[in-house]
C-alpha cells in the first residue's frame, strides 16, 4: 500500500510539469498514460520519437524494427552507444528507454513490417508513427493505416530537409493523396546511403512526437491536410495544404481483403553486385543463401546454407545475419538477382548474386573436395 | 505575371537553385512544367508534385499564383 502511495507521488512528480499546464492537467496525463503508440522504425526519426514518448508516459509504446545498431547510426540514433553495435534496434531501444521510464509498457518487435504482420499490429495501438527509411514501407504504412483506420503520424527526411504531416485524422487526407503512388524506378532516392544532417531527424522526430502528444491530447492544431516542410539549412518552414483524394483512399481499402497478398514493389534500380562461386566460399564472414522454393533440388550440402524462398522472402528476413556478407543463389541466379534488389530496397544491404546457380556450386564444392582428398 | 518558383529536396539539386522568379501568362501548370523541363532536362526524371500558393495541385489547374512550389517525395528516416 505505502508502495502504491509512494509509486503515485513519484507519478504526480514525474509529470509535473504537465500536469501543472492547464492544457494537460491531470486529466490530460491520463490520456497519455492510456494511450498506445507504435513507432514504426527505431532509427534517426524513431530515436527521437521514443525518447520523448517515453519521457511523457506514454502508456503503451510498441517498437518495430528488424534492423541492427551499426556505427554509422550513432551520428544521429541518440539511443544507442558504442555497446549496443550489432544488437537489434528495438531491442536495444527498449533497454535505454526502460531506464528512463519504467512505469510504462515497451512492446518490442524485432521483425520486418510486413503486409503479413502490419494489420494485426496496428489493431493493437492508437496511433501509429512512421520513422521508416524506404518508400516500401512508408506507403505499406500508409495503406494499413487506412485499413485499420489509424491515424498516422509521418516524418520523412532528405539531407538537410524534413517533411512532416498527420495523415489519416478525422477523414483527413492519406499520404497517398499527396503523392498517390511510389516513385517510379530512378525518379526519387530510396537508399540508405545518401547522408543526413545529424541533427535533423532529431528535430523532425520531435516535431512528430509533438504530433503524437496533441493527438492525444486533443489539444491546438493538429498537422491533419497539411504538409510541414522544414529545411535546416534556412531554417525556412512552408506548409503545404492537402486534399483529400477520395480515389485513392478507397482504392486502398479495396484491397484490405487481399491485403496479405500484396506484393512488395522494389523502389529503386540497383545495380546487383555478382560474387563467383570460388570467392564466395574463401569468405569467411559469409552467409549463403537460398532463395529457392523449398521443394526444388538439388540442395547444397557441405556449406552452411540458410533457405529464405523468395515467396516467403519479406517474412522471413529475421533469418539474414545483418553483420555477415550475403550470398544469394537460386537456379539460374535470376530469382537470386531479385532478391538483392528487393533487400537492397529494404535497406539490407552487403547483398551479392551468385549468377551460376545451385548446380554449379555442387559441382564446384565436389571439384574441391575431390582435390583435397586427391591431395591428401 | 511574375512567378516565384521554390524547388525542394532533390528538385533543387537539380536546377541548383532553391528559388527562382519568372515571368509567365495565362498559362496551365503542365505549360509551366514543360518550360522548366526544357531548362532542366534532369527534371523529366524526378517524381514531384506541384503546390500553388502553398496548396496541392493538379497539371491541369491554371496558373494563378504568385508562388508555385515542386515537392519531391523523401524516404528517409
Amino acid at each position: 500500500m505505502i508502495k502504491k502511495k509512494q509509486y503515485l507521488t513519484n507519478k504526480m512528480s514525474r509529470y509535473s510539469r504537465h500536469i501543472v499546464l492547464s492544457e494537460i492537467g491531470q486529466i490530460g496525463q491520463d490520456k497519455i498514460s492510456n494511450a498506445k503508440v507504435l513507432v514504426i522504425g527505431a532509427g534517426g526519426l524513431g530515436c527521437p520519437i521514443l525518447q520523448y514518448l517515453t519521457a511523457a508516459g506514454v502508456g503503451t509504446i510498441g517498437i518495430i524494427d528488424f534492423d541492427v545498431v551499426e556505427l554509422s547510426n550513432l551520428q544521429r540514433q541518440v539511443l544507442y552507444g558504442t555497446s549496443s553495435l550489432g544488437l537489434n534496434k528495438a531491442i536495444a531501444a527498449k533497454a535505454h528507454l526502460q531506464n528512463l521510464n519504467d512505469a510504462i509498457t515497451i512492446n518490442t518487435y524485432p521483425e520486418k513490417l510486413t503486409h503479413l504482420n502490419a494489420l494485426e499490429l496496428f489493431n493493437s495501438y492508437d496511433i501509429i508513427v512512421d520513422g521508416s527509411d524506404n518508400f516500401n514501407t512508408r506507403y505499406l504504412v500508409n495503406d494499413a493505416c487506412l485499413i485499420t483506420n489509424k491515424p498516422l503520424v509521418f516524418g520523412a527526411i532528405y539531407k538537410f530537409e524534413g517533411q512532416i504531416s498527420v495523415f489519416n485524422y478525422n477523414n483527413g487526407p492519406s499520404y497517398r493523396c499527396l503523392f498517390p503512388n511510389p516513385p517510379e524506378k530512378g525518379t526519387a532516392p530510396n537508399c540508405s546511403e545518401i547522408g543526413v544532417l545529424g541533427v535533423l531527424p532529431g528535430i523532425v522526430g520531435s516535431m512528430q512526437a509533438n504530433e503524437v502528444l496533441k493527438l492525444i491530447l486533443e489539444i491546438g492544431n493538429v498537422l491533419s491536410g497539411k504538409l510541414l516542410c522544414y529545411n535546416a539549412l534556412t531554417c525556412e518552414t512552408s506548409i503545404l495544404k492537402i486534399k483529400r483524394n477520395a480515389l485513392a483512399v478507397s482504392a486502398v481499402l479495396k484491397t484490405q481483403h487481399n491485403f496479405k497478398n500484396t506484393q512488395i514493389e522494389t523502389g529503386c534500380e540497383i545495380q546487383v553486385a555478382n560474387l563467383n562461386i570460388q570467392d564466395a566460399i574463401a569468405q569467411e564472414n559469409i552467409q549463403f543463401i537460398d532463395v529457392r522454393e523449398a521443394h526444388e533440388l538439388p540442395k547444397v550440402t557441405d556449406l552452411d546454407i540458410t533457405y529464405l524462398p523468395l515467396s516467403t522472402l519479406e517474412t522471413n528476413l529475421h533469418k539474414i545475419d545483418l553483420l555477415k556478407k550475403k550470398a544469394l543463389f537460386c537456379k539460374s541466379g535470376m530469382r537470386s538477382k531479385h532478391a538483392v534488389s528487393v533487400l537492397h530496397n529494404l535497406n539490407i544491404t552487403n547483398c551479392f548474386n551468385i549468377p551460376q546457380g545451385a548446380t554449379e556450386i555442387i559441382n564446384f564444392i565436389k571439384e574441391r573436395n575431390k582435390m583435397i582428398s586427391n591431395a591428401k | 505575371m511574375r512567378i516565384n518558383i521554390k524547388y525542394f529536396g532533390q528538385i533543387a539539386e537539380v536546377t541548383q537553385k532553391e528559388e527562382e522568379s519568372l515571368e509567365f501568362s495565362g498559362i496551365f501548370v503542365s505549360d509551366l512544367l514543360n518550360s522548366l523541363f526544357s531548362t532542366y532536362s534532369e527534371l523529366k526524371n524526378t517524381s514531384f508534385k506541384v503546390a500553388q500558393n502553398q496548396e496541392l495541385i493538379s497539371n491541369t489547374t491554371k496558373v494563378t499564383g504568385a508562388e508555385i512550389a515542386l515537392l519531391p517525395p523523401f524516404s528517409g528516416g
